[in-house]
């Protein structure tokens, strides 16, 4: 028996913010998931299973906290899985809960992921004692800086580029209503003056640390000729994960990415993906990862991703945009930021992104990675019904 | 037997069995171990019962948990037990490695891969399990009182024998039963057992449970390899056939479920088939005494089905593998041809909020 097609008829967000204290960790994650259920005019009874991702159960402080979220998430006497995958768990949650549709196991699945960092501190949470490794105590950015100076010192690329992606990204924020950061007095300069965090990542090169959940509703081809509004169709989804450490790992440009997005475009029978994709969603936690990735995702030549950066093919209206909805650079609750990633490029397709919608959009690539650059996962999603 | 049907049994789609399970002798402490150390040779003896490598399995899943490890990510260096590299199609659950089978067989009946390597692993040791696991409560009501895992399942056991459904005497019996069967179990922590009247003598833990009705604290980790098809039929003489497979969960809060009844295991085992044929053993994820009554009801097990043949969870309990060390030892009892059909259960959070049940069985081929 074949496999079913998926599609995407429901999507909802939480505005991402610094600290939601006027909810608690199931009230974040109904806001999102009752958004999503009003998206896709279903209500919980049409819901078959609940499939929920976050980041590490250290960033709240709650062990296992789906289980305290069944009733939230109206899983009761329902099948409710788990995904913990690292930084790349909200993408691969979504795919997961893509999976029980397309194995015909369920009709209508409910996938949610968040993360409430207000409710702990994320960099303690990285940097517990552990017996027998050496600690990290740098955060994310301080493993990550080494990575990218090798990306400038390998390309040659000009100190400037991270800066411009930056800049890009926030102000692409300005049109998401969702989106954590609006800044709107902020300037190419100021990016290029704010404090040096961990050389060549400046302060506002960062993501910030945000509270969030996102949820979406995933159904097979029953499901979306009922949906009230145009579906995401998913074309190719795939997960690829490869050692934190070994001789020889490539960490500006992993394997296990580049495996990862060849699967997804052999599903989706796209072979230019620079040429076939209309916009992406990519995980750029530090801006500099948008011209690596570009790179690593098959849109630009080895070398050549800064190139486009600068002649600004991934602006708003350049001719592949990337994260219109101000990425992870402007919101990041860590669990969801893959999530998000995937929803906007569904948003993207569906037509229904507002006002950092691309106009026509119809194939958008939606991109997560976490770890230590070594888990990665992808989908790439479609206005139009996928015919094998 | 008869139970209600609310939903038909799933027909269609790929045939899918354990072909390989292998699992550490489980212990009290492994100082000297990490988790990574604890996971690979495990790995190393289900792989090879099959003769696959890392790099021909088409899809890894595993379960563990951070908090047992005391380290965000902790999975991630688990990883390199497994060797991914060139990178694997590879995912991970927050839950008991049974929630990893669940997906990885998810995976292939997607006919995305015909092959896929589960494991999971716990390392109780380093802290105090029973306090760990009253994190997993109600961060905002219910994890500020502390209460441990002993006390919320004596909660169950007391609320068991005050519906008269059982009796400390009979507990201990079930305590008995399990130990004296993980003599057979080479991998069992506590095997043997003194008899009910001496274990009656003995102080409460937390009353009515006494030290025999609780499991005991165990390093541990297990691996299952799957395979659909013909693939499995490649693989093993005897396939372990998962028939079905469904989970459930429940409320959250302990005040508003009745503890002595489990629906979402009866959910869970209508979904799966359970009820469509008699079972010869059943392999049930009841760490303490007192839950096994509550699941071989929610199961209709009569005292004809053996329970718990390896020992079960009262024999070893490594958290998070133990689960997947039900559908492990069911496996095996088929591969052994031991058993034609048998029930697995895992279970998660406090007293059996939820719940997993597979049917395997020694014949494949036709799907219902």
């Amino acid at each position: 028996m074949s496999k079913q097609p998926v599609a995407v008829v429901g999507v909802g967000q939480t505005k991402h913010v610094a600290a939601r204290q006027d909810v608690s960790i199931a009230g974040l994650v109904r806001e999102a998931a009752v958004r999503a259920l009003a998206d896709a005019a279903l209500d919980w009874a049409d819901i078959d299973a609940v499939v929920i991702g976050k980041a590490p159960d250290f960033f709240e402080g709650v062990m296992m906290p789906e289980l305290y979220l069944a009733e939230a998430l109206g899983a009761v006497g329902k099948p409710m899985l788990r995904v913990h995958t690292a930084g790349s768990v909200g993408g691969s949650t979504a795919l997961v809960a893509a999976n029980l549709v397309a194995a015909r196991v369920h009709g209508t699945v409910l996938t949610v992921a968040f993360e409430k960092q207000s409710e702990s501190n994320a960099m303690w949470g990285l940097s517990l004692p552990i017996p027998f490794q050496q600690p990290l105590t740098a955060g994310a950015g301080g493993f990550f800086a080494p990575h990218v100076r090798a990306y400038m010192r390998r390309t040659g690329a000009p100190d400037t580029v991270g800066s411009l992606v930056a800049f890009k990204d926030r102000r692409n924020a300005l049109k998401n209503p969702y989106a954590h950061l609006h800044e709107h007095d902020l300037t190419l300069e100021r990016v290029q003056s704010s404090p040096m965090l961990w050389d060549p990542i400046r302060y506002s090169e960062t993501c910030p640390s945000s509270d969030g959940a996102c949820a979406l509703v995933l159904t097979g081809e029953r499901g979306a000729a009922r949906a009230p509004r145009p579906p995401a169709w998913v074309h190719g989804g795939a997960m690829r994960s490869e050692p934190t450490i070994f001789a020889g790992k490539d960490y500006v440009s992993p394997q296990a990415g580049r495996d990862c997005a060849a699967d997804v475009y052999r599903q989706a029978g796209v072979t230019d993906p620079r040429r076939q994709l209309d916009a992406v969603e990519m995980y750029v936690p530090f801006s500099w990862y948008e011209p690596m990735w570009l790179e690593n995702l098959g849109f630009a030549d080895q070398g050549e991703g800064w190139k486009l950066v600068e002649a600004g093919v991934t602006e708003m209206d350049g001719d592949l945009p990337v994260n219109p909805s101000g990425g992870v650079l402007s919101s990041n609750p860590i669990g969801a930021s893959g999530m998000i990633r995937f929803a906007e490029a569904a948003l993207q397709v569906r037509g229904l992104a507002g006002e950092h919608q691309i106009d026509g959009a119809r194939r958008a690539l939606g991109h997560a990675y976490g770890g230590g650059a070594q888990f990665f996962s992808m989908w790439l999603v479609g206005s139009d019904r996928p015919d094998r | 037997m008869s139970s209600p049907a609310p939903s038909a049994p799933r027909t269609g789609g790929r045939d899918v069995a354990v072909v390989a399970f292998a699992q550490s002798n489980h212990t009290r402490h492994t100082d000297q171990l990490s988790e990574v150390e604890l996971v690979m040779p495990v790995l190393h003896d289900v792989l090879k019962q099959t003769g696959l490598t890392a790099n021909r399995i088409g899809f890894t899943c595993s379960g563990s948990s951070d908090y047992l490890a005391g380290r965000a990510f902790s999975f991630t260096m688990a990883l390199d037990g497994v060797g991914a590299w060139p990178p694997i199609s590879e995912s991970h659950v927050e839950m008991d490695g049974a929630w990893a089978l669940y997906e990885a067989w998810v995976k292939l009946r997607t006919g995305e891969a015909d092959t896929a390597l589960v494991y999971s692993y716990g390392k109780s040791s380093p802290g105090s399990v029973r306090d760990v696991l009253t994190r997993q409560l109600d961060p905002y009501t219910l994890a500020p009182l502390w209460p441990d895992s002993i006390a919320l399942a004596a909660l169950q056991a007391r609320a068991l024998i005050d519906a008269g459904l059982t009796d400390e005497r009979r507990l201990a019996r079930t305590a008995v039963r399990s130990r004296r069967a993980a003599t057979a179990n080479p991998h069992a922590q506590l095997r043997g057992s003194a008899d009910v009247e001496d274990l009656l003598r003995r102080p409460y833990e937390v009353e009515p449970l006494r030290r025999h009705d609780c499991p005991p604290i165990s390093d541990g980790a297990a691996a299952v390899v799957l395979a659909a098809g013909d693939a499995a039929r490649a693989l093993h003489a005897n396939p372990a056939w998962i028939r079905g497979v469904d989970h459930r969960i429940e409320a959250h809060q302990p005040g508003v479920r009745d503890l002595t009844d489990s629906p979402s295991t009866r959910l869970a085992a209508t979904a799966a088939g359970a009820f469509d044929a008699p079972f010869d053993a059943a392999e049930l994820h009841a760490p303490f005494t007192a839950q096994e009554v509550v699941l071989r009801r929610a199961l209709d097990l009569d005292d004809r089905v053996r329970v718990n043949p390896s020992g079960g969870p009262l024999a070893a309990n490594p958290v998070m593998a133990a689960g997947l060390i039900r559908l492990g030892e069911a496996a095996a009892l088929i591969h052994r041809g031991e058993a034609g059909r048998v029930l697995a259960h895992a279970t998660s959070g406090p007293c059996l909020q939820q719940n997993l049940v597979a049917v395997l069985e020694n014949t494949g081929g036709g799907t219902r």
